[in-house]
């Protein structure tokens, strides 16, 4: 699915990542952790094609294609979404338009007709009910006056809609209460199949619990120092990242 | 529905570059360049018009002659422009065949143009529920509907036949709005207005159609110089619509054409107005030169008039779409959104004169300004002394793509009743980055995603079209914008 090889990334001249290699197969989840400033939103903005993350070195294949040469909207529409960790406010703009679009986008490239309005709303509430979302939310602009809880819930129904292949979460617990944290792991889990697969950034093993991953990554100044299994993160969660670093260095 | 659809479609065509810079070849009567007191006679002959007319227009003609020698052109709009040779000009040009029973007497390729305009005139109109009387260059030559509006007594014409058919009403209004000295381009207009529409509504009559005039300029070099004169009686009620396009031209062409409103006792009227002009290329070069006098006037108690305008078009526009409030209780509303992209000049806003007692007024701006062009909102609020609890509520947002554009806000505010309320408040933004890779990694292009921010910001001004008209207004947005950023 996912294959990074040896990826090299600089912000405004200054290298983030420095050398990341990390292989997704179909159907998994990779959690990455890793201490503030470490690299994981840099990973995730060069993975969607951000403008001024200029990969310097190494590639990044997906289902055997690069993706260094698409814009970030071609990516999108071959299958990598990514859940924000600041969701963007759009005013003026209302949820549903918006997310209409971007169905329809990512169809067209598919080769799908267009859903109609109906069928739209129908999804979309149907998706709503399942993630407890209350239905004026698509009434609303865009992010716009969302509390921090009702963004990352506003992505993981976007993310629900778009039914990506990829879908890299950056941080999409921070700010969800205990019960929200469920509701929004069990939409995630909802969408887990042998086609899909996530990568998912986190700071808390918490989330780990409800969305179980095949392989926990710990990144550090941009680079992966250490790989394990899902007792990674509770080990992590016990004894922070300092031997860790100190091990690797 | 059907007639949504229609239209959606027919805009749909909108992508690329301007589309219609295309010129129908129809031949068309041409009066030689130049102004004089003969070019005056000319037209006026020319339209069969009475004494009256011909003198009221000799006498604009004089005060133009005088204001050109003393001041020229107004200077005051953050305009620039190489000063325009009044003598360089057409002021007449009419298709041949004029006064045409049915659509069948209509030349075809004149047809054609409508056709590739989207113009909906065969049954179209009719599914989008909309009478047109379309103006084609100077003349109007289809005029459809009549029959129906005229048996609830509404009079929708051509502004010549309602000089010859209607001299009682036309000698009570026309320039009692714009006065025949209010502003170098309006006396112009009065000199040598060709034609345009004239809209009477009887007392207590709802108008039951959006009116719907499209003005297109056509031949080389001529001036357009249109004159609608618009009258909601008592209790009365009318929605018009005025949207236009223009085909690609290598000379600069004036257009000054005023618009008088009048609202009498409770009476309301909506002036829509989509302006899709042509802007000239990336340098400017070739763009309709707009300077327009639209001024309405709440005459009667609690009677309305609101302006929506979405400007995406000419190389220069100068419009001030105005309401004088002389009735007690009586409404002005201004929505308008203006774009202005590459070297597109926009200096436009609104004047709210407050008289009547506890007047109201709203003024919604959005201007939009990208590449090199240069926005500016121009809005004057007064409160006459008579004015006791007048109010008025401003609003002017600019939104920036790219940082080698200028939007710029000049509220005038005089105030002579204490008891007045008046309120402004303006902001400027600028499309983020983080707002354009939000929308890409959600699979918009960057001309959609930019669309999507700028209808979005714009919003307020758009809900409040007719239907159709939005939906054209939308895609106009994204159009003209194209290329603005990347
Ligand atoms: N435009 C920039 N110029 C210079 N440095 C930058 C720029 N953008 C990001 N950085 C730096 O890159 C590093 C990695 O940032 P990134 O946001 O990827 O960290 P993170 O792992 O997601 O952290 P957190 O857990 O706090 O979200 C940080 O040190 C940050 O300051
Ligand atoms: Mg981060």
């Amino acid at each position: 699915m996912l294959e990074i090889k040896n990826l090299h990334a600089t912000v405004d001249g200054k290298e983030i990542l420095r050398g990341i290699d990390l292989t997704i197969k179909p159907g998994e989840v990779h959690a990455i952790m890793g201490p503030n400033g470490s690299g994981k939103s840099t990973l995730s903005y060069v993975l969607a094609g951000r403008d001024g993350y200029e990969v310097t070195e190494g590639d990044i294949l997906f289902n055997g294609q690069s993706l260094l040469n698409l814009e970030p909207e071609e990516r999108a529409r071959e299958g990598v979404f990514l859940a924000f960790q600041y969701p963007v406010e759009i005013p003026g703009v209302a949820n549903a338009t918006f997310l209409r679009s971007a169905v329809n986008a990512v169809r067209k490239h598919r080769g799908l007709a267009d859903m109609d309005a109906m069928t739209f709303l129908k999804t979309a509430k149907a998706k709503m009910k399942q993630l407890q979302m209350d239905e004026k939310f698509l009434q609303r602009a865009v992010n716009q006056g969302f509390s921090g809880g009702e963004k990352k819930r506003n992505e993981v129904f976007q993310m629900a809609m778009l039914e990506p292949k990829l879908a890299i979460l950056d941080e999409t617990d921070s700010g969800l209460d205990i019960d929200a944290l469920k509701i929004v792991a069990e939409g995630v889990n909802a969408l887990r199949s042998p086609e899909r697969s996530a990568m998912v950034i986190t700071h808390y093993q918490r989330l780990l619990d409800y969305i179980v991953p095949d392989v926990v990554h710990v990144l550090s100044k941009g680079r992966i120092i250490k790989t394990g299994g899902k007792d990674l993160a509770l080990e992590l969660e016990a004894k922070g990242y300092a031997d860790i670093i100190a091990d690797a260095a | 529905m059907a007639a949504n659809a229609q239209t959606i479609e027919t805009v749909e065509g909108l992508a690329g570059e301007y589309k219609y810079g295309f010129v129908t070849d129809i031949e068309s009567e041409l009066l030689p360049k130049g102004l004089s007191e003969d070019t005056v006679r000319f037209i006026s002959a020319k339209k069969g018009e009475p004494q009256w007319m011909l003198d009221w227009r000799l006498r604009a003609y004089k005060s133009w002659l005088r204001m050109a020698k003393e001041k020229g052109e107004p200077g005051w709009a953050k305009v620039s422009y190489p000063e325009i040779d009044f003598q360089d000009i057409h002021y007449y040009s009419a298709p041949k065949k004029k006064t045409l029973k049915s659509l069948d007497e209509v030349d075809p390729e004149l047809l054609a143009t409508y056709e590739k305009l989207g113009i909906p005139l065969k049954e179209r109109e009719i599914l989008a529920g909309v009478a047109v009387d379309a103006v084609f260059d100077s003349v109007s030559v289809a005029t459809t509907f009549k029959g129906k509006l005229k048996d609830m007594g509404i009079i929708f014409c051509s502004m010549s036949e309602a000089v010859r058919e209607h001299p009682e009403l036309v000698q009570k209004y026309l320039g009692s709005v714009v006065p025949v000295t209010d502003n170098f381009y309006a006396t112009l207009n009065s000199a040598v207005f060709s034609d345009g529409s004239f809209v009477y509504i009887p007392p207590g009559v709802r108008c039951p159609m959006e009116l719907s005039t499209y003005f297109r300029i056509n031949e080389a070099k001529t001036g357009q110089f249109e004159r609608t004169l618009l009258i909601c009686d008592k209790g009365a009620y009318v929605s018009y619509l005025e949207g236009c396009t223009a085909p690609m031209r290598d000379d600069n062409q004036l257009h000054a054409a005023v618009v008088e409103l009048v609202a009498m006792e409770d009476a309301e009227i909506r002036y829509a107005t989509v302006q899709n002009w042509y802007p000239g290329d990336k340098n400017g070069k070739g763009g309709i030169y707009n300077f327009v006098t639209k001024r309405g006037a709440c005459r009667g108690a609690r009677s309305k008039i609101s302006w929506t305008q979405v400007e995406t078009g000419s190389a220069i526009t100068w419009k001030y779409p105005s309401v004088i409030l002389q009735g007690d209780d009586s409404v002005g509303e201004f929505y308008s959104v203006a774009v202005a992209n590459n070297a597109q000049q926009a200096d436009t806003g609104t004047k709210m004169i407050h008289m009547g007692k506890n007047s109201k007024s709203t003024i919604i701006s959005k201007g939009i300004s990208a590449g090199r062009a240069q926005n500016t909102y121009r809005g004057l609020v007064r409160v006459m002394p008579g004015a006791a609890g007048a109010r008025n509520y401003s609003q002017c947002d600019s939104l920036l793509i790219g940082d080698r554009c200028g939007g710029h806000t000049v509220p005038y505010i005089e105030v002579k009743n204490r008891s007045a309320k008046v309120e402004h408040e303006a902001t400027t933004s600028r499309i983020s980055d983080d707002q354009l890779f939000y929308c890409r990694q959600r699979g918009l292009s960057e001309e959609d995603a930019v669309s999507t921010i700028v209808n979005g910001f714009c919003k307020e001004v758009l809900q409040k079209l007719p239907m159709e008209f939005a939906v054209e207004a939308q895609k106009l947005l994204g159009v003209s914008l194209e290329g603005s950023v990347g």
